[in-house]
């Protein structure tokens, strides 16, 4: 239980810097730190006491192996969430060149 | 059990710091931080093949926005209403670890997962795909449609980073190419 409330703890430091900040790098930045925290609570949720990696050898003394489910999944997560970074640091990078900020109050020029 | 505790607390200082810091390259040097805290505890919750994944994500995600981050400009914006954006925010977030603590309450205890797909996986896995590691047996049989759908996403997603950056429109025929952008 005090695990899972240390990464709420992290997402909520990510959530604060998404809500929070003014600096477009800075919103990406909490956005990657939550991400990070959502991957981390799904593995922690599949994890057993005492396993061990599901991979199959031989001559093992521990039988127990821990959930591959959520790996697998959060496998695909993690690479999908890296080309989520890449299109929105792209997009932040048209943004500056267009307005010569990144902060979020001095882009107004979005209408028409 | 104290490896996880001491893992999370270096990743929310790190996390804490990136999101005090002012200069933005310390910012996502801070990031890298996390990120690299995450891959160790992957490591200590027995998913080596997430670490792996994770340290390589984490080197292309440092890369991409030191580029973003270099050349560019600290704006420092301090507006009126500090106070009351402020309180919202920890409000909000105070609200949600509230609902989100309730919520854990049926959450199973940490170390003893239900696991009633799962123990399918683990008993016939290795019989009816012949793959040793379970975790790739997952990704690449079981859910294959999965990855599927993850390959589509990051096409999807490389073709809007390049039509996001690219510099100069399409070129009409018989016109020179003058080198490429970026």
């Amino acid at each position: 239980m005090g695990v899972y409330i240390l990464c709420l703890v992290l997402f909520s430091v990510g959530l604060y810097c998404m809500l929070r900040k003014r600096n477009i790098i800075k919103i990406i930045i909490g956005l990657i730190i939550a991400e990070y925290a959502v991957n981390l609570f799904i593995v922690l949720l599949g994890y057993r006491m005492e396993g061990r990696a599901p991979i199959y050898a031989a001559n093992q003394e521990i039988l127990n192996m821990v959930d591959p489910l959520p790996q697998a999944l959060v496998l695909t997560s993690i690479v999908i969430g890296l080309a989520i970074t890449a299109l929105v640091v792209g997009i932040a990078m048209r943004i500056y060149e267009r307005y010569g900020t990144f902060d979020i109050t001095r882009i107004n020029k979005l209408k028409g | 059990m104290f490896e996880l505790y001491f893992l999370f607390s270096f990743m929310i200082a790190g996390a804490i710091i990136a999101v005090t810091v002012k200069d933005l390259l310390s910012s996502v040097i801070a990031v890298g931080v996390t990120g690299l805290g995450v891959c160790l505890t992957f490591l200590v919750l027995k998913a080596p093949d997430l670490a792996i994944t994770q340290l390589v994500v984490e080197v292309l995600c440092l890369i991409i926005l030191i580029r973003a981050t270099i050349r560019t400009d600290l704006p420092f914006a301090t507006t009126g209403r500090w106070f009351f954006n402020t309180f919202i925010t920890l409000a909000f977030i105070i609200l949600f670890l509230g609902i989100s603590y309730i919520a854990l309450l049926d959450v199973p205890a940490f170390g003893y997962p239900i696991m009633k797909v799962a123990r399918v996986y683990l008993e016939q896995g290795f019989i009816r795909t012949g793959a040793a590691n379970l975790v790739s047996a997952v990704i690449l049989d079981y859910r294959a449609y999965d990855t599927l759908g993850e390959a589509t996403i990051l096409f999807t997603a490389v073709m809007g980073v390049l039509a996001v950056i690219r510099k100069k429109g399409r070129k009409k025929i018989g016109e020179i190419e003058e080198g490429q952008d970026e």
